[in-house]
């Protein structure tokens, strides 16, 4: 097999992400992740062209949007021969479909690819009840009048009730703040470390847009020019007063320190060096190796959101790294806890050793490094869109820098991780 | 097994009368049930900076299957993870109030000096209060004697006042113990931190051990059956504290040879059999006593391990109104005979390697006692027999050391005048009396093989009674 050696990541584009029946309230999944590509193929002049491969996808979707990254290939400027598919890893989604186009160029398969995620939580998809979905696929099914009829009887007031879909875990019926809160009481994180984590973000991310590093990143969109949940006067005292939202009244998990539910959509421009040279378009950084893993957070006492943790491990070994051999480190901020979690749970001696079966912690990380344009706690967190503004933002840092390494973590549902190694062009 | 009075306050309307005037409200202890683990629910393990037993504590926690939590303090997780125990993270000011601990395991010492004091207050501070029932509060330190610095020998010396009054504190049928490790004694602790975490050690409190290079080297032990192929005399086996001894030594695995006066041989037969062990029934005071209890060890069983000194008599009267027969005849019994037996014993070799010598003492001994000047003399004598010996016996590879009981409840106490009684079942941390097998579990400690490194102690076995504190 041809081999193309490595994998440029030339920049990304995202729209502004907006809360939860805020200005998106009316934009689908499809509008979101349309106008995100258009933004791309304007960015990087390729109106018309040929794209090797777009992979997308998001997590709250109708069923009739299963084929939804092709149909917004056709609904932009690219050329309509370029081949799109779906893919869905929960949080994970659009670090997973950089990683996914991203191994195909490396292996000589693809020259060029776009790799995105979107998702709403305003447009959700609302399924029938149960009840009357079984009543009307008889009535479907049923031959003859007299029978649609009968079927038909046996509709009932209480079958009206839709299913809204939930953030909660299939198997444990608790939600992911739920399952965080334990971790978090596990660990002993207090309330005033995450809700300093959650200051840093929105005034790192302030100063990313005033400083203008957001401009060529961020596509206007419905009237929006800046995440919605942005709060450059975020302060702790401001933080402090707010009631815990999970894990009981003596929680310290709040709505200040916890994603918001939230719409967006983002997407990322991979290609080969032949590609990129090619037509002149600059290599921000290069996308050098990537490990997923999961924890049993069924059965086992691992919490829902450790997994990045274990896949950590797993990369550094894989590429003779240490912990500290990073210049960025983007950790995804699903709640400040989970990052205040990973963080001591790689500091911890027991933890290294018992769990991750490492002879020595990973030791401690330098916080200046950490999340330095800001992370989800101030631009929220659209589940499928969280990995390629993550790959986009890192991309950009690393490209400015000049030189190093970024290392990405991303905690999903399910108990997932999926963690990826950056480095410098 | 609660006195009327403990069944009474236990009540709903009891408990209410026994607040609202002041009463004690002694709760029933949790006492050992075969195959039960050693602790009944997490244990939290903290320290002081610079202390070296994050690891052998550690180690013994992993080995009995312990839930066990931390605060956040890298070196202490590091010895944790040394030890392959793998421990939660406790972190007090995000803890939930209904987070409680069976056992608080505290290692000290790494205080050097008295104004460290302070971090053994920092890590009971939050926690005392979630100690559960019957739990269990264990400090370590070094004995002041081994200390280098005169400032480190003071605060270890310290920590008695607190872990004495963290005993009286704690209430609601916990116990608190100091135990002093001598450097180089970190691979014996296991013997004793498994005791006084267990409910074996119900009704141990306020106690000071120390724990010192074993006296002799000895296998891995069997937990179970600690005692396993063991031989174990134990005088005045036919009734009371010297039948739970026998019981409880037998259930530990050992072959027990029950020692009784003539008058008693019927009970003594009675004992000894249901354990599949054997009886001699012998008078101790007999000038030849010594001598065919050694040939009966000899030659029955090639030898003893475990020799319990449990026969004794009261003859109480004041110093004024005491016949000589009283005095000579407990003198005899209580502090000669055991003397005598151990002097045949050793000179006869019948002891074997690991021995163990356990006297019976009394918080008599300690205190003395108006009415008792002959038997508080007797038991004081005990205690000079573990002190004196424990050296000499050392170098043959043997242990010596006594328990001294306070109130427990027997057919002895069950005949005393009710203020007394009351008194004396009520004056202590526990507010109850105890039961012979608290003391049989004592003196099973003792006899176990891994406590080679605790020799020349006198442990109590009162509840942390007042008598003699």
């Amino acid at each position: 097999m041809n081999s193309n050696g490595r994998v440029a990541v030339l920049g990304g584009l995202r729209i502004p992400f907006a809360r939860q029946n805020g200005p998106y309230a009316q934009a689908s999944n499809q509008d979101m992740l349309t106008a995100t590509l258009d933004g791309l193929v304007e960015k990087f002049g390729l109106k018309s062209q040929v794209i090797d491969e777009v992979a997308a996808g998001g997590v709250l979707k109708h069923s009739r949007d299963f084929q939804l990254t092709r149909e917004c290939v056709l609904g932009t400027g690219l050329d309509p021969r370029t081949p799109a598919y779906d893919v869905q890893q929960a949080c994970g989604t659009s670090l997973e479909t950089t990683i996914l186009v991203g191994n195909k160029i490396a292996l000589g398969q693809l020259e060029s690819a776009i790799a995105g995620g979107f998702d709403t939580t305003s447009d959700a998809p609302i399924a029938i009840n149960e009840d009357l979905r079984e009543v009307l696929l008889q009535v479907n099914r049923a031959r003859s009048n007299s029978e649609r009829l009968r079927a038909l009887a046996k509709v009932r007031p209480q079958q009206i009730v839709p299913e809204i879909p939930r953030n909660a875990e299939p198997r444990t019926g608790m939600s992911m703040g739920e399952h965080q809160a334990i971790t978090t009481q596990e660990w002993g994180i207090g309330r005033k470390e995450q809700d300093e984590l959650a200051v840093e973000s929105h005034r790192k991310l302030a100063a990313a847009y005033d400083t203008g590093f957001m401009d060529d990143l961020v596509k206007p969109f419905l009237g929006l020019e800046r995440d919605q949940n942005l709060r450059p006067d975020a302060s702790l005292e401001k933080l402090s007063k707010l009631k815990p939202v999970f894990g009981g009244e003596n929680g310290t998990m709040t709505a200040g320190n916890s994603t918001p539910l939230t719409d967006g959509a983002s997407a990322v421009l991979l290609s080969s060096e032949k590609w990129a040279a090619e037509r002149d378009i600059p290599v921000q950084a290069y996308l050098v190796d990537a490990q997923t893993a999961a924890v049993d957070h069924v059965h086992k006492r691992e919490g829902l959101l450790m997994a990045p943790t274990y896949a950590v491990p797993r990369l550094l070994e894989r590429n003779g790294l240490a912990l500290q051999d990073f210049d960025f480190y983007e950790l995804h901020e699903a709640f400040a806890s989970q990052v205040l979690c990973t963080l001591r749970a790689w500091e911890d001696p027991v933890y290294c050793k018992e769990r991750l079966g490492l002879e020595e912690p990973l030791g401690s990380i330098d916080r200046d490094k950490l999340n330095v344009r800001g992370g989800s706690l101030a631009a929220g967190h659209p589940f499928g869109a969280t990995g390629a503004k993550i790959v986009a933002v890192l991309a950009k840092i690393l490209g400015e820098h000049g030189s190093g390494r970024g290392l990405i973590s991303i905690c999903a549902a399910g108990g997932l991780g999926v963690t990826a190694i950056m480095e410098a062009a | 097994m609660a006195d009327r009075y403990q069944q009474l306050v236990n009540t709903p309307i009891g408990k209410i009368v026994s607040k609202q005037i002041g009463l004690p409200t002694p709760i029933p202890l949790e006492r050992y049930e075969p195959g039960q683990p050693v602790v009944t629910g997490p244990v939290l393990l903290g320290a002081a900076a610079g202390s070296g037993l994050a690891a052998p504590i550690s180690k013994v926690l992993a080995a009995i299957g312990a839930e066990v939590e931390t605060p956040p303090d890298d070196e202490l997780r590091q010895g944790a993870a040394d030890a392959g125990l793998d421990a939660g993270l406790f972190n007090p000011e995000t803890a939930s109030e209904d987070e409680t601990f069976k056992a608080l395991v505290f290692d000290a010492t790494g205080i050097a000096d008295s104004g460290r004091l302070k971090e053994a207050w920092a890590f009971f501070h939050p926690t005392i209060r979630r100690v559960r029932r019957s739990g269990r509060v264990i400090v370590l330190g070094t004995p002041p004697e081994s200390c280098k610095e005169p400032a480190e020998a003071v605060a270890q010396r310290a920590l008695e006042g607190l872990t004495r009054s963290i005993g009286k504190e704690v209430r609601k049928g916990a116990t608190a113990q100091l135990l002093y490790l001598h450097p180089g004694a970190d691979d014996d602790i296991e013997a004793t931190l498994r005791f006084f975490l267990s409910p074996k050690s119900a009704y141990v409190s306020g106690q000071v051990v120390r724990i010192g290079k074993p006296a002799a080297q000895y296998e891995r032990v069997d937990w179970e059956q600690p005692l396993n192929g063991k031989v174990a005399l134990v005088t005045g086996a036919s009734r009371g504290i010297g039948r739970s001894i026998a019981e409880v030594l037998s259930r530990d695995g050992a072959h027990v040879v029950g020692v009784d006066v003539p008058g008693q041989a019927r009970e003594l037969e009675e004992v000894t059999s249901r354990l599949g062990g054997s009886s001699l029934t012998v008078d101790i005071t007999d000038a030849d006593a010594p001598a065919t209890i050694a040939s009966h060890v000899l030659d029955n069983h090639g030898g003893v391990d475990v020799v319990v000194h449990n026969a004794g008599v009261t003859r109480d009267k004041t110093l004024a109104r005491m016949s000589d027969e009283q005095w000579d005849l407990l003198m005899e019994i209580n502090l000669i005979a055991p003397q005598r037996i151990d002097r045949e014993l050793f000179s006869r070799d019948a002891v074997r390697p690991n021995g163990r010598v356990v006297c019976v003492s009394s918080i008599s001994g300690i205190a003395g006692n108006a009415g008792q000047t002959n038997y508080s003399t007797s038991k004081a004598g005990v205690i000079g027999i573990v002190q004196m010996f424990a050296p000499a016996l050392a170098e043959r590879g043997a242990t010596v050391n006594a328990v001294a009981p306070g109130f427990i409840e027997t057919q002895m106490t069950a005949t005393m005048p009710i203020p007394a009684r009351e008194a004396g079942r009520r004056m202590n941390s526990l507010a109850q009396g105890g039961l012979p097998v608290d003391v049989a579990e004592t003196i099973a400690w003792f006899a176990n093989p891994g406590s080679a490194g605790v020799t020349g102690q006198v442990v109590r076995v009162c509840g942390q009674s007042m008598i003699g504190a």
